[in-house]
């Protein structure tokens, strides 16, 4: 039996990478608004996970510092923009992210 | 009383304000006295600046009254400052003075007009205007009254725009002004740009350290304003035109005062004249002669009873230019001051017998009406023996003036202003004599009209005989201000001294005052025997009456060649201009056209094009940079 894996930071980055490609994707290909805000907070949370990881290898404490920050401005995105969302959904029930083109040039 | 300056301008600004506000109410005939009442009381408070001047000694002659900062842009600071000196304050006496007497006869003249009060409005925004102009202490606030009185000249000229050819003559006066007025304008750039300021005393104290090609610039480009503004050649067109106005209009703006503001501009600036180069004022004396030849000989064979007095104008204005280029400035006020007292009279005489002959302004059609207006005669005859130049009229004295100092600059310029002088005596006992003299030619010309029946002129209202009588006086005795027999009796020329300079010259002046004399007479003689004895016929060439197809051929060039370039170029401007402009506009709205498409509006869209650029830009650095 070998010794158990010891976690390196290359797993850190590699999930962060897995967890930010799942997120863009998610944005990508889901028509959902809510889905894809959720998917682009995976993306920031995946972005938070690697400024951890490289922050603990490095002994630098601005990294988490930097990630304290992050997670304030998603909570402040999140609340406008599920405000929004919520408000879109009461106009147009059902409405997917394709549906909102008024903007059309 | 000096800081008291400021009432002379607030003056009939009140009351240009008061009839704005209350003229309708006002009327016919309040409106008119009330004008005349603030026009008056400026001429109280400018005698009483006058005396206090009077009282200080002369070096001590000038004060400058500051009422407010008026443009502080960066280097360029301009106040609304008066200058108190001899010169504005002489300017001022007779503005006013002569413009009371005007507004005074103005209400018997305009009675029973429609428009009565607007007229008195009118009157009053340039007398504000004109005063202005004199007194002003930097180029700007004397650019504001110059621009002021060229309005107040197109309103007034065009008073009765009804009638096509007094609109057309408003319009016509104030584009050729503003051909003038750019001259002016980059006298002032030139000023600034030499001096760093635009003050009098700032820009001639500068004269003397200028450079002689800034000063010969400043002062000629001065010189085409007061071309334009005092109608000399070749901007002279707009002037006997200005005759559609009504006849106080042209005697106290196109006589009297206004005319007179490019005269007085070349005094103000006299130390940057003198620092010119000596082409400058030679220029400036010739076109001021030829002028005055020039418009003379177009005078003699006119009809029209404004249209001699107009061309007489401008020739008695090219004396004052001739006197300017001599470089005797007292000379050119003098003569402005004697010209504005016997002008001023003979318009407002002309005036009288229009008025009376119900608007027929055709001397062919007047004559022996010396019996009919005694009064208005006898004044007319006054102010024609005062333009004539026989002694001891006050135009004798001052005409004399200018060409002694013409002599002294050349025989040459002396000689046409003699041969001027001798048709100015022609032409203006040719008008006497049509107008008071002779048999009345107006009973079959009125017959023809059908209209008046037993129609017979009578004399003015006594409204209107004040100021003729009071012009008169001043016409006979004008020339006491300055005679030349010493120190002493020169007064105008000693209380100018300061501000103007003397005019040296140490030729004998009697032999001269003696030829002049004979000229005038002569010119009166030859004018009696044609008009009066018949012994010749009157020489009237169609060219002359005509102003030497000047007009004609300006027109001629401007509605032909003229209209033609600048169709050329308002073409070039339509298609080649606003072309290039368009053509901009659409190349632009042609892009933006298809640019519009990458803006689904599909979020997704956008989310992956932002995704792309990212991994292209990731790629950028790792591979571009990360190589290296």
């Amino acid at each position: 039996m070998t010794a158990a894996a010891v976690p390196t930071t290359t797993w850190y980055l590699v999930l962060a990478a897995v967890l930010f490609g799942i997120g863009t994707v998610g944005v990508l290909v889901r028509r959902n608004p809510l889905i894809m805000l959720m998917c682009v907070e995976l993306m920031l949370n995946a972005v938070n996970l690697s400024f951890v990881a490289l922050s603990h290898q490095m002994g630098d404490i601005g990294g988490q510092t930097t990630v304290f920050f992050v997670m304030v401005v998603a909570a402040a995105e999140v609340v406008v923009g599920l405000g929004i969302i919520v408000a879109i959904l009461r106009r147009k029930p059902n409405a997917t992210a394709d549906d909102l083109a008024e903007l059309k040039g | 009383m000096l800081d008291l300056v400021w009432l002379i301008p607030a003056l009939p600004l009140a009351g240009f304000a008061l009839i704005l506000l209350f003229g309708r109410r006002l009327g016919d005939p309040k409106a008119g006295y009330l004008a005349t009442l603030m026009c008056s009381a400026a001429f109280v408070v400018t005698v009483g600046i006058y005396f206090d001047l009077l009282s200080k000694p002369s070096e001590e002659r000038q004060h400058v009254y500051r009422l407010f900062s008026w443009v502080p842009v960066g280097s360029l600071k301009v106040d609304l400052s008066f200058l108190v000196d001899p010169l504005s304050i002489t300017m001022c006496l007779f503005v006013t003075g002569v413009g009371a007497l005007i507004h005074l006869y103005a209400i018997g003249y305009m009675h029973g007009d429609p428009r009565f009060s607007k007229f008195f409005l009118y009157l009053n925004l340039f007398a504000l205007s004109m005063l202005l102009l004199v007194l002003g202490e930097n180029m700007l606030v004397t650019f504001l009254g110059w621009e002021g009185v060229g309005t107040c000249s197109y309103l007034l000229i065009s008073f009765w725009h009804e009638r096509a050819t007094a609109a057309t003559a408003g319009k016509k006066a104030f584009i050729t002004n503003r051909v003038g007025d750019w001259g002016f304008m980059l006298a002032m750039f030139f000023a600034f740009q030499a001096t760093g300021t635009l003050s009098y005393i700032g820009i001639n104290g500068a004269a003397s350290t200028m450079a002689q090609t800034t000063a010969t610039a400043i002062a000629l480009f001065a010189f085409i304003g007061a071309v334009g503004k005092s109608a000399q050649l070749p901007l002279y067109l707009w002037l006997p035109d200005a005759m559609e106005g009504p006849t106080p209009v042209s005697a106290l703006i196109h006589a009297a005062t206004m005319v007179t503001a490019g005269v007085f501009l070349m005094c103000r600036i006299s130390p940057v004249l003198n620092a010119a180069s000596s082409y400058a004022p030679n220029l400036i004396a010739i076109i001021g002669v030829v002028t005055a030849l020039f418009a003379a000989t177009i005078a003699v064979a006119q009809n029209d009873i404004k249209r001699v007095l107009a061309y007489s104008t401008v020739s008695q204005l090219g004396y004052m230019f001739l006197a300017v280029g001599s470089g005797a400035y007292t000379a050119a006020i003098f003569h402005m001051i004697t010209h504005a007292f016997f002008k001023a009279l003979l318009f407002l005489g002309s005036g009288a017998v229009i008025h009376n002959m119900h608007h027929e302004q055709d001397m062919r059609r007047m004559g022996a009406l010396r019996k009919l207006m005694p009064v208005t005669a006898a004044t007319f005859i006054v102010g024609w023996l005062a333009i004539a130049g026989v002694p001891p009229f006050a135009g004798f004295w001052s005409k004399d003036d200018i060409l002694l100092a013409a002599y002294d600059k050349s025989p040459v310029l002396w000689a046409l202003g003699l041969i001027t002088a001798l048709l100015t005596a022609y032409y203006m006992t040719r008008q006497v004599i049509m107008v008071f003299y002779g048999e009345a030619r107006w009973h079959d010309a009125h017959e023809e009209h059908g209209a008046h029946g037993d129609f017979e002129p009578h004399e003015s209202p006594t409204i209107m005989l004040i100021p003729l009588v009071v012009l008169a006086v001043l016409s006979v005795i004008g020339g006491v201000i300055n005679l030349p027999f010493n120190a002493t009796t020169e007064r105008l020329t000693s209380w100018l001294e300061p501000v103007l300079g003397v005019h040296e010259s140490d030729t004998a002046k009697l032999p001269f005052a003696l030829i002049a004399v004979a000229i005038a007479l002569l010119g009166i003689a030859a004018s009696i025997m044609i008009y009066s004895k018949h012994k010749a016929k009157p020489v009237e060439p169609e060219f002359l009456a005509e102003g030497w197809y000047y007009d004609a051929a300006v027109s001629g060039f401007m509605g032909g060649p003229g209209r033609a370039g600048f169709n050329a170029i308002a073409w070039f401007d339509a298609n080649i201009v606003d072309g290039a402009v368009n053509g901009i506009a659409h190349v632009v709205r042609g892009t933006a056209q298809r640019l519009r498409t990458v803006q689904s509006g599909n979020v997704r869209n956008y989310a992956a094009a932002i995704g792309v650029g990212v991994v292209l830009l990731l790629a950028w650095f790792v591979i571009v940079r990360g190589s290296r």
